[in-house]
């Protein structure tokens, strides 16, 4: 995860940390002091139980949770600044489409907010949707179409401006699994021809593994980071990498990162919760 | 699938009204018939027959005058006109207070028990004092109609401009947007639904306040005018207030179904949040 020489780092965290207050007393630590630094180009999973701030630490990046303490440099500047140079695209777990824009105008939100002219906006739209594989859905609504379809104009919507990092905060959460492998294996794709850099927020470890270069570990009560584990899985990936005996390893070893932060047992406890809803 | 449907509904209406007549008939058969005094007595005079109202209509409306649906459409359109321009001030105030309102709880919390208060001041009060203000005449009917018009859309409009979720906030602050682009791009469209269920209140209510207007102004072209003259004339001709009453709310139904058209063609919302 080192910055390249030339190169500024994507994104580099120096101490960040974050206090929620509470009622009266110390507040809640969300984050304690968090050193992360992304390169250029890397796709970097930040993964953890529920709770671990995993989600805070995207937003604090995107300079939409503004940090109690610490440094955040986004693309060589403060996160401040490359907000408002609309240095990054965001996709939350919910694709937040606006539901009255068709799949068209809502890809082009970002364009008309950076002042490009209809022409202009219409040629990337088609682009997009190739990329999304969505060409002729964009005269639709979004409510006619599928989570998975809503979650890929989502991503376009994301990438039309062609921002030099994208963060995605558990993007495929709500998928089910055939979806959510599927998109991961077009994430991958989307993600090579447009050269972006990614921080990918999961709970899922093999999709962790599946997409990353390097996957951060975080623990809860306070979020930290506890680990990092370099994924040396070759590129491209296909279906046949998540049967591969690396593949395996590496999942154990994020696994086992987990267990030691206390990761895994909170995973585990998320898990049984979920059953415990379903029933 | 649609068509049925729409045939369905339309059958669906003629029911109802075909079941509203046969209570009134009923009523006034089984009133007649039992000689029945309360709550009022029964006969030609209270409820006069159906026929007889829409009969009415094409009587003439006096001694070799012009009929009398010629002079009530005639009325209907001159208070049209008044509650059009009411209807169109009245809704554009109450748009831009509910975007001040929005931007602003200090404006919110100084200004909304006054607007609130406003509304429970009768009309009939406030109609003579616009006349003795503005005069009489269109404006100052147009003024009474828009203090009926604005209520309900500047409440609904501050409600709708708060509506949208907030990571669709949050995605805007990831574009570093303005106010006013977040105003236009995101608040106003979310608002589209709650603002057209303050039209739909807001229109008929609009050719009300014309009516109401009409009266301290003493002006006899519209169906103010119409009402007062047949309410005179009721013990010999009971039915030609009725078929006023009936123009007059074709006037209101018009006007609410012209918001419903208007917002089919304008809002594009999922079906979750369409009225």
């Amino acid at each position: 995860m080192s910055a390249g020489p030339v190169r500024p780092a994507a994104v580099s965290l120096r101490g960040v940390s974050k206090r929620f207050a509470g009622r009266g007393g110390e507040g809640v630590s969300a984050l304690s002091p968090i050193d992360l630094d992304v390169g250029p180009g890397e796709f970097v999973s930040l993964i953890g139980p529920s709770g671990c701030g995993k989600s805070t630490l995207l937003r604090v990046v995107g300079d939409l949770v503004a940090p109690t303490g610490g440094s955040v440099q986004v693309n060589g500047k403060p996160a401040h600044q490359a907000r408002r140079d609309r240095d990054y695209g965001i996709v939350f777990q919910d694709p937040v489409l606006y539901d009255w824009r068709t799949v068209a105008r809502n890809i082009a939100l970002p364009l008309e907010m950076l002042g490009w002219d209809r022409q202009r906006r219409a040629g990337r739209v088609q682009e997009m949707l190739e990329l999304v594989e969505l060409t002729g859905f964009e005269g639709h609504h979004p409510w006619q179409l599928s989570g998975g379809m809503q979650q890929r104009v989502s991503i376009a919507r994301a990438l039309s401006f062609s921002p030099a990092l994208l963060l995605m905060d558990e993007p495929f959460g709500a998928l089910d699994e055939m979806t959510r492998e599927r998109l991961n294996g077009e994430l991958l794709r989307i993600w090579q021809q447009s050269g972006c850099t990614i921080v990918f927020v999961t709970h899922s470890i093999s999709e962790a593994v599946f997409l990353s270069t390097t996957v951060a570990v975080m623990s809860a009560r306070p979020g930290r980071i506890v680990g990092v584990v370099d994924i040396d899985l070759p590129q491209p990936r296909t279906v046949d990498t998540r049967e591969e005996p690396r593949f395996f390893e590496l999942v154990t070893e994020v696994r086992e990162r987990l267990r030691k932060g206390g990761g895994a047992e909170a995973l585990a406890e998320e898990e049984l919760l979920l059953v415990e809803e379903e029933r | 699938m649609v068509a049925r449907g729409r045939v369905r509904g339309v059958l669906v209406f003629l029911a109802v009204l075909g079941a509203l007549a046969a209570i009134w008939e009923g009523y006034k058969a089984i009133g007649e018939a039992t000689g029945l005094t309360w709550p009022f007595e029964v006969n030609d005079r209270s409820m006069p027959h159906l026929h007889d109202i829409v009969g009415e209509l094409f009587e003439p409306s006096r001694r070799n005058g012009p009929l009398l649906i010629g002079v009530l459409l005639k009325a209907a359109v001159f208070t049209a006109r008044e509650a059009i321009l009411g209807f169109l001030l009245g809704a554009t105030t109450g748009f831009l207070l509910g975007i001040a309102l929005a931007h602003s709880r200090l404006l919110e919390r100084g200004f909304l028990p006054y607007i609130v208060a406003s509304q429970t001041i009768p009309i009939l009060a406030i109609a003579p004092m616009v006349v003795v203000w503005l005069g009489a005449g269109l404006f100052s009917v147009a003024i009474i109609a828009a203090y009926l018009t604005f209520f309900p859309v500047t409440i609904n409009t501050l409600r709708g401009l708060r509506s949208a979720d907030p990571r669709a906030h949050e995605l805007m602050d990831s574009y570093a947007a303005n106010r006013w682009a977040v105003l236009w791009k995101l608040r106003v469209p979310a608002s589209m639904p709650y603002l057209f269920t303050a039209l739909k209140i807001s229109a008929p209510a609009s050719v009300v306040g014309a009516i109401i207007g009409e009266l301290p102004s003493s002006i006899q072209g519209g169906l103010a005018g119409a009402i007062l003259n047949y309410n005179i004339y009721y013990i010999t001709s009971p039915a030609s207030l009725w078929a006023t009453d009936v123009i007059a709310a074709l006037l209101g139904i018009g006007f609410f179904g012209t918001v419903v058209v208007a917002e089919r063609l304008v809002v594009h919302r999922a079906p979750e949040h369409v009225a």
